[in-house]
């Protein structure tokens, strides 16, 4: 846990100097007539980030966080895979909307899911990944009117348009 | 007499026929939230809000308050069955409900929990109808240095009463107001803060995309590791005759119910403390007044009953502030706070005035709620017992795909569900080191709030300060005495530090 603190500070300390960085593209000085600059509330606020970004240094130094003291490991083993894993799945469904859209990719994640780290049956297995797609369809799409991404044109035109036409 | 009367038009606004199916199924929706392991209110209101655009704003925001209702009651269930509690805010209905799962009275401690869910209800919002109108008519003349104080006092009270890392409350709070402000400047009509010149934060980071990424993405991530997707469950018998007898032996112990309401409600209605600390305190009390002591921790119904009783009270205190100030008492509030936004009902004292019909509907939906959460609860609790016995490892992916679509519905942008991830996974990982994440939550909804108010005072006040102590109102300095209860909450961890230091010594 201790170095992860430490890590963890240092790259905060980084992104809130970007943040004031970016937020110094707009005025973040006093302008008469206007008030303060559009870029003042939020360079001083990524200021305040670094100072306690400052701060947990120092006390990772003194060793006065728990988590500076902590000699536990900051992820097991079976944890980092299962992070690495939900994260990674999840990542790579969000990926994959763009091509195939919502309902290509989302029951190829819950198959991913629930049958490789779930170790459920093919018969639950399919039929949460064959229910979830279509009672989303039937929600989003169909009920609000909220298109869900389709991925290519071409999924879209040869499979949605159909249901399209029959169901609105 | 006319508060009786804007109650009874809200009860006719309530018992709608639309709105009473959105509160039968908030109800069903926030116990099944509330009882899987992990999961809470602030969970289910997030991940339900993109569901919601089906109804009228009055009808959604009533189904999100029964869902936050009946996750209260829901969060005993797991905190009974499993061990494991199903929100933070049913911690301490563990201490005594799982010894007495452990001793075969698991229906005694679900009837308890119920019942006292009940009771803190309906006491917190009689309270609450009582105080909510004139604390609405004090705030109706607050101008822009009094509702930047108060948003200042939110934060303070996360740093003098969060009981996290200060330095990394902070932290969590300025991320939270600079996320806030990315986007167009309010007044130049700049852009300001567009990352990598994406053009998805032009419209800038809606709240929502921060709190599913937060409560969904990064909450499942975190019951994943805990639970490692198994669950262990107690045995129970439910039967309509131990369900009586349980009720009538719970007369032993309204005297513990209605102190845990009165207090969960006081709790609550701080910004900072909410339903966790207030049950947990509701538990100290009850133990500290009680005469025999020792038996708390051990199978003690009072142990269930007063942290029940006070984490319901406190989820409506919580509703005070949000309503009559603009200032929402915990994290789900907030997100009921963002969402009333999107509705275009603008939270604070001119809601009273202007949408009358919304507020009293939502109050009197509350009293309709608390009944309907409470026969719910008793008539399904096999069911739910049942439902908890679903492997994490179905629950979880069903959750991330609802996190998805529910970030992606609002702005219809696959450049918020990215970002909504990148929010979960760095979220789960600084939560790890102990980084509080409901600041950062409660400063992205506020932000859009506070940033105008401040720059409003200091463009009247040219530039000064001053302003936030010196403004009056009748001659009451309202803005400085917030102001110092502000400061007084930034100093309390210091005056804290200082003592403990000095004990030793002396």
């Amino acid at each position: 846990m201790r170095p992860a603190e430490l890590i963890m500070a240092v790259v905060m300390a980084f992104f809130s100097l970007y943040l004031m960085w970016k937020s110094a593209e707009l005025p973040i000085g006093w302008i008469p007539q206007e008030g303060p600059g559009g870029g003042a509330f939020p360079f001083w606020l990524a200021a305040g980030m670094l100072a306690s970004c400052g701060v947990v240094i120092a006390r990772w130094f003194m060793r006065a966080s728990d988590a500076s003291r902590s000699e536990e490991p900051y992820m097991d083993g079976p944890s980092f895979r299962m992070f690495l894993l939900s994260a990674g799945s999840l990542t790579v469904m969000i990926g994959l909307i763009h091509i195939i859209g919502v309902y290509g990719a989302v029951p190829l994640f819950l198959i991913f899911y629930m049958r490789y780290m779930g170790r459920h049956s093919w018969i639950t297995t399919g039929a949460v990944a064959g229910i979830t797609p279509v009672v989303t369809f039937l929600f989003f799409d169909i009920a609000l009117n909220i298109t869900l991404p389709k991925g290519l044109s071409v999924i879209e035109e040869q499979i949605f348009y159909p249901l399209y036409d029959i169901l609105l | 007499m006319e508060i009786l009367n804007l109650l009874l038009d809200g009860f006719a606004i309530a018992f709608e026929p639309l709105n009473l199916v959105v509160i039968v199924l908030g109800c069903a929706v926030g116990l099944f939230v509330g009882a899987m392991p992990g999961l809470g209110s602030v969970n289910g209101v997030a991940i339900m809000l993109p569901m919601t655009f089906l109804v009228p704003p009055t009808s959604a925001i009533i189904f999100l308050a029964a869902l936050y209702y009946g996750a209260m009651y829901g969060g005993a269930i797991s905190s009974i069955m499993l061990g494991i509690p199903g929100a933070s805010t049913a911690v301490a209905t563990v201490f005594d409900g799982r010894p007495l799962a452990m001793k075969g009275m698991a229906d005694k401690a679900l009837v308890a929990a119920a019942t006292a869910s009940f009771v803190g209800g309906t006491i917190s919002v009689v309270l609450f109808t009582l105080f909510a109108p004139p604390l609405a008519e004090v705030a109706l003349r607050f101008g822009s240095p009094e509702i930047f104080a108060l948003m200042i006092m939110a934060f303070a009270t996360f740093i003098g009463l969060g009981g996290d890392d200060i330095a990394k409350t902070i932290f969590s709070i300025c991320i939270g107001l600079v996320m806030s402000a990315v986007g167009l400047d309010i007044i130049s009509g700049q852009p300001r803060l567009i990352f990598l010149d994406l053009p998805g934060f032009f419209h800038g980071i809606n709240f929502l995309v921060l709190a599913i990424g937060i409560y969904g993405i990064g909450e499942i991530l975190w019951t994943l590791e805990t639970t490692k997707g198994e669950v262990t469950m107690s045995k129970a018998t439910v039967s309509f005759r131990r369900v009586i007898v349980a009720l009538k032996d719970l007369r032993h112990n309204v005297k513990t119910m209605v102190m845990g309401s009165f207090l969960g409600y006081f709790v609550g209605i701080l910004p900072a403390a909410g339903a966790t600390p207030g049950s947990l305190m509701a538990y100290g009390m009850a133990k500290m007044i009680a005469k025999e002591p020792e038996t708390y921790g051990k199978g003690n119904i009072d142990g269930v009953v007063a942290p029940e009783a006070a984490n319901n009270a406190a989820s409506t205190g919580a509703m005070l502030p949000m309503l009559t100030l603009g200032i929402p008492g915990s994290p789900t509030t907030a997100i009921l706070l963002g969402g009333m936004v999107i509705w275009g009902l603008e939270p604070g004292p001119l809601l009273f005035v202007e949408h009358k019909d919304f507020v009293w509907g939502l109050i009197a939906s509350l009293y309709a709620a608390n009944v309907f959460a409470l026969l719910i609860n008793l008539a399904f609790i096999p069911l739910f017992l049942w439902v908890l016995k679903m492997p994490f490892t179905i629950l979880a992916p069903i959750i991330f795909v609802l996190c998805v679509v529910g970030g992606y519905a609002p702005t219809q942008s696959l450049h918020d569900v990215w970002l909504m991830l990148i929010f979960g996974v760095v979220g789960y990982l600084m939560r790890k080191l102990d980084y509080p994440m409901a600041p950062a939550v409660l400063a992205i909804v506020l932000g859009p709030l506070a940033e105008p108010a401040m720059r409003q005072s200091l463009i009247i006040s040219n530039g000064s300060f001053a302003i936030f102590f010196t403004r009056t109102i009748d001659g009451v300095p309202v803005s400085g005495m917030i102001m110092g209860i502000a400061i007084a909450l930034f100093l309390l961890p210091v005056v804290k530090t200082l003592r403990r230091k000095s004990r030793p010594a002396s």
